[in-house]
């Protein structure tokens, strides 16, 4: 059976080394891993190569008899020594690439990014597309995951929202968490940060080509820890200026749309891609939760009674819980909609609905 | 095994059982060891920043991007700087400010605490007026402008030109919502 | 080393050597009262395979959710518990209570002191044991589960857990009660009892590694105590050690339990340089070569393994002045490490070698541990640590030293010391298929790993992209087959207790030391008169 589920599987794309550099830095990570392998293999070669000419030549079923000499000063200095030269070696160009990683110069465009559990949330804090903000969250659909559907060739490395950058210019991370630590990894840049929650991390990364290049949360999170992937796009810096006017025209069409009242059918088809989206995962697509880390909503006191209460949780979270404040990650559309929907699906029936502008309201 | 042995057994017994418990007191120990290493590293400042402001001359010659970055850590609030970065030249004492907006009908008190990238900026950025210093209490839908007045030391590392100053709010608690830190309890 | 006993020690051997012990309760009684440094040595083995097997099981289901990509045997919640358990039983449930039970039963043969300095102690040493792996296995089926924050623990995931995670706590503690009563007590009885003449520099390797791991577990267990402590009480009495909130930091939770965690990987695996150094010596027929620059390494490594913890944290943004030192401490860590690997190779040069199961489980584990130094090294350099940082590589890594290292080592020790044991020479044909299957199958396990890791897969997650795909197929094949031939060894074991050829007082003639001049299996009480050693 083994053998079968093999042969379905293509043979083309393992690979064997890091992936293709994209930075400066990536390359010289690439170089000094291939020293390092280089240098060790030439002395495991060497201590092995004498260990099993030992193994082969002096058995006693070849009629060897022991010698018996048990020290040697000179040789034990020497091979004390040796390696103490190979290793000061070893360091001094990695010393110099540590010291290049840490490079503080100013920055073109600075971006935060936020570990949530579990999602990256970017903000565009300085530089070109100053102000632009948006979660990014995996976007391979659940039907791959569970084995309904074929995976896609990029299956668990793609986002609803890749992070954009222009190419050749330096682009600062700054990594915080809102919830548990994560990490901010992407391979072809040499880049993994630590993301912890109530400090900020940097780091940075100067792309050199265009393409997309994809990593994952680095730092065990918690259940969906392996389905938090990072997509940075790399673009021309036409192409950037195009993409950071679509996002400013996005956020103001945002701001607006609270003033629209909706209907109850409009909110709850949007708030079942939105809870798709930010809530299956803990509470599961049935509502039923994961009791007792990840409550029910199914049949909840909050989802069946008032609203305001609701509205509460969800903007603001639970202290000392998974449950994490959602005002800052989501419009107020999609709040409004995700409410609505969780107080109509399943076995709830309140029969009420929140409209964007309760949520405006209760934000203030 | 004779007395004399039992004995001896029993002071070396002693001995290294009282050596566990001072390893154990220990552990403790590296707690407040661990923000006097930062501070003499230069990491994650955790505490208030109490040092006075070095009185030094104004370095003219180079400038250093201070961007400003908030955060508020799972509490009703609107935090922002007005600002998003200004340039300054090391020494210069220069004012910015940040919002807070209290969303509650409710007061909600808030402690925040700074943190820098790069980590090492923290030793050269002296804060001569902050709100982080203290406690916030801010009425219901209170909106706040807070200042924070700092200065850069001049003997800030050559290569560093660009530094993030970053806010986390984070709720004081014994004020409103502490229960239910234990996730097994019901939402 | 000559050491001679006179032929008064042989005689008191002999004398305590009847099979029925009058004095002593029978059946379960026995083995719950019993002060006797054989029967406990014998109940720490049998509890460290018992754990073996466990902790064994779940890796099964870890790689076997990992066999495909997507999700297909275990939720992701219940995965993060497997890799969790899975960790915290094999360390402290399988590797360190072996070596406890090795230090048992050899150390006092070695030393030729009649028992431990503590007999009541040790007894309740081992009996805490149960009830703490108890709680670790309960904790799965209890409201949330296990604990799921990886062994490591770090906030403030753990702060999120359900009481999994206490269960777990608690364990930790009962564990690190149990090893550090068992560390006093072979400290004790290295330094008091050994037997006339028996200088600290005539010990055996594995007795000096002992004496060394003991030192290193009385100085950080208690820490490790300390800091799951205080996730205990930030859990639930308001504390903020490990939360910005109150004035506290994720980080120092990771430092604090590095500081024990590094000093932790020799307390595992230093032992087993001990096994390997007496093995190497006795097949080879030639005394260990560098006896003094032997024991100055291990107690260099174990010295130096307190400056190094922050090795395990370079992503989590230090300044780079800490990267530089704790880089430069790391690799000053690899030089009495490759003095102790040189040493072995000089043992066997122009020695008389012969290739019994043992010696092959030796070499093993000097080969495959060199690797998982090479990749040690690799992790050690900062820069290129940016890469391997929490992906398969630093599991590949870890695996070489401590399955490479500490079992291959613990399964030398086993077949070394199974004749004195069990008083029966054990099936040899069937101990060198159980070695060739083991270690092809390791390989298949975890050197596949290293290319996963280099290509980008991090640890634990349950699922993953599809170009990782082939190497976890091979990996969890070879998983399967290396789990399967363990049981090999669990068959070799009990037929070599239950009979077979009689084994002689010394069976391998290379070997040299006291505890071959008691008779097989080794009498109840020996040593009652000390041997003097000349």
């Amino acid at each position: 059976m083994a053998l079968a589920t093999l042969a379905e599987v293509a043979w083309a794309d393992y690979q064997l080394n890091f992936q293709e550099p994209a930075t400066k830095l990536a390359r010289e990570v690439y170089d000094l891993h291939m020293m390092m392998m280089y240098i060790c293999g030439a002395i495991f070669v060497g201590v092995f190569g004498v260990m099993f000419y030992s193994v082969f030549k002096h058995r006693k079923s070849s009629g060897r008899t022991a010698a018996t000499f048990h020290e040697n000063t000179t040789v034990e200095m020497v091979w004390t020594v040796i390696p103490t030269l190979i290793l000061i070696a070893m360091v001094w160009p990695v010393t110099k690439t540590l010291i290049a990683m840490r490079d503080a110069s100013s920055a073109d465009i600075t971006i935060k990014a936020t570990g949530y559990q579990w999602k990256w949330g970017y903000d565009y804090i300085k530089g070109e597309g100053e102000g632009i903000k948006f979660m990014s969250v995996l976007s391979t659909p659940r039907d791959q995951i569970e084995g309904r559907a074929p995976k896609g060739e990029h299956y668990l490395l793609e986002t609803d929202n890749n992070v954009v950058v222009p190419v050749g210019k330096k682009i600062r991370i700054l990594t915080t968490a809102e919830d548990v630590i994560h990490a901010w990894f992407v391979p072809a840049f040499a880049v993994k940060q630590d993301a912890v929650p109530g400090f900020i991390r940097d780091t940075s990364f100067r792309a050199e080509r265009e393409g997309i290049y994809r990593g994952q949360c680095a730092e065990l999170c918690g259940k969906d820890h392996g389905f938090m992937p990072i997509v940075v796009e790399v673009v021309s810096a036409e192409k950037y200026a195009v993409w950071v006017a679509g996002q400013k025209k996005k956020l103001a069409a945002a701001a607006e749309d609270p003033q629209k009242v909706w209907t109850l059918g409009e909110l709850k088809q949007r708030g079942e891609t939105v809870y798709a989206q930010n809530c299956a995962a803990c509470h599961q697509p049935t509502g039923k939760g994961l009791p007792p880390a990840f409550p029910a909503i199914d049949g909840s006191k909050i989802a069946t009674g008032p609203k305001e209460a609701h509205l509460n949780i969800v903007l603001n979270g639970k202290t000392g819980t998974s449950m994490q404040a959602f005002d800052k990650q989501l419009s107020d559309t999609d709040i409004a909609a995700v409410i609505t929907y969780e107080r109509n699906a399943w076995g709830n029936h309140a029969g009420d609905m929140v409209q964007p502008a309760d949520v405006k309201a209760a934000r203030q | 095994m004779s007395a004399a042995t039992g004995a001896k057994n029993w002071r070396t017994l002693l001995r290294l059982a009282a050596f566990s418990v001072l390893m154990f007191g220990f552990g403790y120990a590296l707690i407040p060891l661990y923000p006097v290493m930062c501070k003499t590293l230069g990491i994650n400042q955790t505490g208030v920043d109490d040092r006075p402001a070095v009185s030094a001359q104004v370095d003219e010659t180079r400038s250093v991007v201070v961007e400003f970055d908030s955060n508020v850590h799972g509490m009703p609030w609107k935090f922002r700087p007005l600002v998003s970065h200004v340039t300054v030249h090391p020494g210069a004492i220069t004012q910015v400010s940040f919002e807070v907006v209290n969303t509650l009908p409710t007061p909600v008190t808030g402690q925040a605490i700074p943190s820098y990238g790069p980590p090492l900026a923290a030793e050269y950025f002296r804060k001569l007026e902050c709100f982080c210093f203290n406690k916030q209490t801010l009425k219901p839908g209170e909106r706040r402008e807070m200042p924070v007045v700092f200065v850069i030391d001049p003997a800030l590392p050559k290569d560093i030109s660009t530094v993030t100053l970053s806010y986390t709010f984070f709720e004081v608690e014994g004020n409103r919502r502490t229960a239910g830190r234990n996730p097994g309890a019901s939402a | 080393m000559n050491a001679t006993t006179t032929a008064n020690g042989h005689a008191e051997g002999h004398a305590g050597g009847h099979p029925d012990h009058g004095h002593q309760p029978a059946g379960l009684m026995r083995w719950l009262t019993t002060t006797n440094h054989k029967d406990i040595g014998t109940m720490y083995l049998w509890f460290s395979f018992a754990m073996f097997i466990v902790g064994g099981c779940m890796a099964l289901m870890i790689r076997s959710e990992l066999f495909q990509p997507g999700l297909q045997i275990v939720k992701p919640e219940f995965f993060n518990q497997l890799t969790t358990l899975h960790g915290l039983i094999m360390v402290f449930g399988a590797i360190m209570p072996a070596f406890v039970g090795f230090a048992n039963w050899m150390i006092p043969l070695q030393i030729g002191a009649s028992d431990m300095a503590f007999g009541r102690m040790n007894n309740w040493s081992f009996w805490l044991l149960p009830p703490a792996a108890l709680l670790l296995v309960l904790s799965m089926f209890v409201p949330g589960g296990a604990a799921a924050a990886g062994w490591t623990l770090y906030p403030p995931l753990t702060i999120q857990q359900g009481m999994g995670m206490d269960m777990a706590i608690f364990a930790i503690h009962i564990l690190g009660m149990s090893s550090i009563m068992g560390s006093i007590n072979i400290i004790t009885t290295i330094l008091n009892l050994r037997a006339p003449g028996m200088t600290l520099m005539k010990m055996p390797l594995f007795s000096w590694t002992w004496l060394v791991t003991a030192y290193l577990i009385i100085a950080v267990m208690p820490i490790l105590a300390g800091v799951v402590t205080m996730t205990l009480t930030d859990r639930h009495f308001g504390t903020h050690f490990f939360s910005a909130a109150g004035g506290g930091d994720p980080v120092l939770f990771q430092h604090i339990f590095w500081f024990f965690g590094h000093p932790e990987v020799y307390i595992v695996i230093i032992p087993g340089f001990g096994v390997v150094s007496q093995v190497i010596s006795a097949f080879s027929r030639k005394p260990v070569f560098g006896y003094a620059s032997m024991v100055y390494a291990i107690a260099a490594i174990g010295i130096l393994s307190f400056t190094v913890w922050a090795h395990h944290m370079y992503t989590t943004g230090m300044p780079i002045s800490a990267q530089l030192y704790f880089m430069y401490a790391t690799m000053l860590i690899a030089v009495p490490t490759g003095v102790k690997i040189f040493n072995w190779t000089a043992t066997m040069w122009r020695g008389s070698l012969s290739f019994e199961t043992p010696m092959l489980f030796a070499i093993g584990f000097i080969f495959l541990f060199t690797l998982g130094g090479f990749s040690g090294l690799v992790l050690a350099m900062a820069a290129v640590d940016v890469q391997m940082q929490d992906t398969y590589y630093v599991v590949a890594h870890f695996h070489y030293t401590m399955v490479a290292g500490a079992l291959f080592s613990a399964f030398a020790g086993a077949y070394y010391w199974l004749p004195k044991w069990t008083g029966h020479m054990y099936n040899e044909k069937l101990g060198k298929v159980h070695f060739w299957l083991s270690f092809i199958f390791f390989n298949m396990t975890f050197f596949v790993q290293h290319f996963l890791g280099i290509a980008g897969m991090p640890r634990r997650i349950p699922d993953y992209a599809l170009q990782f795909t082939e190497f976890n197929q091979i990996s969890t094949i070879g998983a399967f087959g290396f789990g399967l031939s363990q049981l090999l060894f669990l068959y070799i074991a009990i037929s070599c207790i239950k009979g077979g050829e009689k084994a002689p007082a010394k069976p391998w003639d290379g070997a040299e030391g006291l505890e071959w001049e008691v008779p097989s299996p080794a009498p109840h009480h020996t040593w009652v008169v000390q041997p003097i050693v000349k």
